[in-house]
């Protein structure tokens, strides 16, 4: 059961991680000097709150017996450490695992492209954030009941943050509108894995440690279409959902993050400065 | 309307470098200025931090919230269009301001202030 926990957890902590990578792909390349800041700021609210689940997983990992710590993980350089009976800590969760280790939504991995599809992605995944982490607040497990309450009020922000952006763009010019709409269009297909549960969710359920998605769905698609309506455009039409995330089958982006993420630790393991 | 421009890693300069000669940037496309007033703590006045760029009001309370107020800076916020601020004349400083230089007797300083009397 614990296991399923660490997974849990690691699929919140690898949410945070990855998003707040791609955000901060812009800083130094924002639109203008106030957004730029505004998006650094955001992308390291998102890593703050990746270290303490990251944390969190590691004390998870290391509570496991022996036996089970060996299989949790498939990726080398973490199985190197594992089998040599050391512990773990944040750091080798999240510079030492492979892609297929890795659990975050494939909505959060998808590129930047330009600003609208940047938008997009975070508006679809800051509206289930905030349903989420609001319902999290009340999780049996008072680890992450605490992490939740105190990401909340960021979490609000972030969700205040991108929605404004989507009724801008899409109340804006032609041309902005145009982009806004066909932005999420575009991503609209990696949002139905943000509301389905992983095995390893279902099987928590029973604990009180996860949040129940049927809640969260409902609140999601409320709020996402009232942003959408006031922003003139139009909800994107039903479409196949992609997912896998979740059970580490991920898009080929995520390998180019992690590339660039976790290079410096890779080529000079334990490097501090 | 080109409200903003995009840059990614590889392509800063490059569009710089191809425009050279031209006219490089609309400025009236460019989102008007604001001056920011910050109050860092309950009871005290309303300061001016600085400015920053911003296409109306609300979205000028955020970047100043961002720009200005992560390091604790302030616990409420005003922004005003900087085209709303009248100055004085610089040329007219002798005239406006010269003539209090000599007149000490304006200043409350002659009175003792009890010391539980902070901020005066």
């Amino acid at each position: 059961m614990n296991q399923q926990l660490l997974f849990y957890t690691l699929q919140l902590a690898d949410n945070a991680l990855i998003n707040g990578h791609r955000l901060s792909e812009w800083c130094g390349h924002g639109p203008v000097l106030e957004q730029d800041i505004a998006i650094s700021n955001i992308a390291l609210d998102h890593l703050g709150r990746a270290r303490s689940l990251y944390q969190y997983a590691a004390e998870l990992f290391n509570a496991l017996p022996p036996e089970e710590r060996s299989t949790v993980f498939n990726s080398p350089a973490l199985q190197e450490k594992v089998q040599m009976g050391a512990l773990l800590d944040e750091d080798d969760l999240a510079y030492l695992r492979d892609g297929w280790d890795f659990r975050n939504v494939l909505l959060v991995e998808q590129p930047n492209e330009d600003w609208a599809f940047t938008i997009a992605r975070s508006f679809y995944f800051d509206v289930h954030n905030f349903y989420f982490f609001e319902a999290l607040k009340s999780s049996t497990d008072k680890m992450l009941a605490s992490i939740a309450e105190k990401s909340l009020k960021e979490i609000a922000y972030h969700l205040r943050w991108s929605s404004e952006w989507v009724i801008r763009l899409g109340d804006g010019t032609d041309e902005s509108h145009q982009r806004m709409q066909n932005a999420l269009n575009e991503r609209w297909m990696f949002t139905g894995e943000l509301n389905t549960p992983a095995t390893f969710e279902l099987n928590l359920q029973e604990t009180g440690a996860p949040v129940d998605l049927g809640i969260v769905a409902p609140r999601w698609m409320q709020k996402v279409t009232e942003v959408i309506t006031e922003a003139t455009l139009k909800l994107p039409a039903s479409t196949w959902m992609q997912q896998g995330g979740k059970n580490g089958v991920h898009s080929e982006h995520l390998g180019y993050v992690l590339a660039e993420l976790q290079f410096m630790q890779r080529a000079y393991p334990d490097m501090e400065w | 309307m080109n409200l903003f421009r995009v840059f990614r890693y590889g392509d800063y300069g490059d569009r710089e470098a191809a425009a050279a000669g031209e006219t490089k940037y609309d400025t009236r496309a460019e989102w008007p200025l604001w001056e920011v007033f910050i109050r860092s703590k309950a009871g005290l006045d309303h300061k001016h931090a600085g400015s920053l760029h911003a296409a109306d009001a609300a979205m000028a309370v955020e970047n100043a919230r961002d720009v200005y107020t992560r390091r604790m800076e302030g616990v409420s916020i005003w922004v005003v269009e900087s085209k709303y601020i009248h100055a004085s004349d610089p040329a007219d400083a002798e005239m406006l301001y010269d003539p209090a230089h000599d007149k000490i007797y304006r200043h409350p300083t002659f009175y003792n202030l009890p010391d539980e009397l902070k901020h005066m």
